[in-house]
């Protein structure tokens, strides 16, 4: 069932062709929120992605005992045990990270992507592939963060990574930092320009009328 | 309905997962806890390091560098007083918050709602241990968040070494330029208080004049954030800041 093909779909799959933010919309709200530096949205791509996968690998192993009832409930307990467990890890050894992210790593208990994964996917997929799905989201979830993080940092504040690429003048340089590009609702222009780009060059998700 | 959907089994499924979660998220919370206090207080040190000029030669040695050099001692703000207590486990954030341990500061300019009676002043030594820096800890509301500060002062307590703001929440770019190494470089050597003792300085919106000592570049785009700042000050260096202390220790004596 699990053969290498399926694997190597649900691993890259979310990238372009079913990109978790672009064809899915899922996970906005944090999109907007980490976008403003490289680093920042790299950090909570490992931890999305991490949340996302075991999330999924957890859900998936007990999928056959989870009551329906209280299915929707029994997910979001166990998302949010490895969001705390995020948290407190990243407190302990990246702690600089941490209290920039601050309250981002709690709301990724309210990532849609995670729960959406584990609703449509993790609930009836085994374990490995659920996990392979949540990898492959988190992937696909991080490349549109960096790309947007890429050029907001890069047109806001002059720098990728915090190194200095385009000189301020605030600082002594020529370049003259975008203000608008600086919040993080100018993340909705940017991911609605990314989401065009890919879809002129698939024309297949495009939804019809 | 299958055997899983009844309703025995749904609660005994939902007490087995709850358990095993609350086992693991305390367990990490409890394991990693040391770890984390080191963390804090050794984010700390950097700051108050920084504040004193001292980063620098620090170097990866921050903690040994802060115990050699920096002598944490209780301040009672309201005689401006040393007192004995233990400055590690005092915090001030949580004093502010009970009516015993804190006022409501009769004119509050700087918003900051309660001011904790106690706070723990830090003194920056020499080579020789004679106090060279006096860092004092000050914090305001800005345009959208409170914004906390270390200040590090010479021992007239009046001449500015240093302004490090270490944790707010003012808009990047904007506001949040307070953090711009170039804007803090501005402070150094700037006087506090003029000739007659009053509170002379002043954030100033369009840039401060060529030689104004008391006079500190706004920031262009971000006057309430600036406006908070010039507030911080006026309020920490009176009557219910750090006046009396001031006042005590400004000829000598650290």
């Amino acid at each position: 069932m699990a053969d290498s093909q399926a694997m190597k779909k649900a691993l890259w799959g979310p990238i372009l062709d079913n990109n978790p933010i672009g064809l899915q919309v899922l996970g906005i709200c944090s999109a907007l929120a980490v976008t403003g530096s490289m680093q920042k949205a790299l950090i909570m791509t490992i931890a999305v992605t991490l949340v996302c996968a075991f999330s999924n690998l957890f859900i998936s192993m007990i999928r056959n005992q989870i009551p329906n009832a209280v299915r929707i409930i029994v997910q979001m307990a166990v998302i949010a045990s490895l969001v705390i467990l995020v948290d407190q890890v990243l407190k302990a050894f990246a702690y600089e990270m941490s209290k920039e992210l601050s309250v981002y790593v709690g709301l990724i208990i309210t990532n849609c992507i995670v729960m959406g994964r584990a609703e449509a996917y993790a609930m009836k997929e085994p374990p490995l592939m659920s996990f392979i799905d949540g990898i492959g989201n988190g992937i696909g979830y991080g490349a549109m963060l960096m790309a947007v993080a890429f050029i907001r940092e890069l047109l806001s504040k002059g720098s990728l990574f915090d190194v200095e690429i385009l000189p301020l003048i605030q600082n002594g340089g020529w370049y003259q930092g975008n203000g608008l590009l600086v919040l993080p609702f100018s993340s909705f222009f940017v991911i609605g320009l990314i989401i065009w780009a890919i879809r002129q060059y698939k024309p297949e998700q495009v939804e019809k009328d | 309905m299958s055997n899983k959907d009844s309703f025995g089994r749904t609660l005994i499924f939902v007490l087995v997962v709850c358990l095993v979660c609350s086992v693991i998220v305390a367990g990490a919370a409890v394991g990693l806890k040391p770890l984390q206090t080191a963390n804090k207080l050794l984010d700390k040190q950097t700051k108050i390091l920084e504040a004193s000029g001292m980063l620098e030669k620090a170097g990866k040695d921050i903690t040994g560098t802060y115990e050699k050099y920096v002598e944490a001692k209780l301040l009672d703000l309201n005689t401006g007083e040393f007192v004995e207590g233990d400055v590690i486990a005092y915090d001030q954030r949580l004093a502010a918050l009970s009516a015993e341990t804190s006022i409501k500061p009769v004119n509050d300019i700087a918003k900051i709602n309660r001011r904790a009676n106690q706070t723990v002043v830090y003194l920056v030594k020499d080579d020789a241990g004679k106090t060279d820096t006096v860092i004092l800890e000050m914090r305001g509301s800005g345009l959208w968040s409170m914004m906390y500060a270390f200040v590090g002062l010479s021992t007239d307590l009046n001449t500015v070494k240093s302004v490090i703001y270490y944790d707010q929440g003012e808009t990047p770019g904007l506001g949040g330029e307070i953090e711009n190494p170039n804007w803090k470089a501005l402070w150094e050597g700037k006087k506090l208080f003029n000739s007659n003792g009053d509170i002379a300085i002043k954030v100033v919106k369009g840039g401060a004049k060529p030689g104004d000592v008391h006079g500190v570049d706004g920031l262009s785009g971000a006057t309430l954030t600036a406006n908070g700042v010039e507030d911080t000050f006026t309020f920490w260096l009176g009557e219910e800041g750090y006046g009396p202390f001031i006042a005590k220790y400004r000829n000598g004596g650290l």
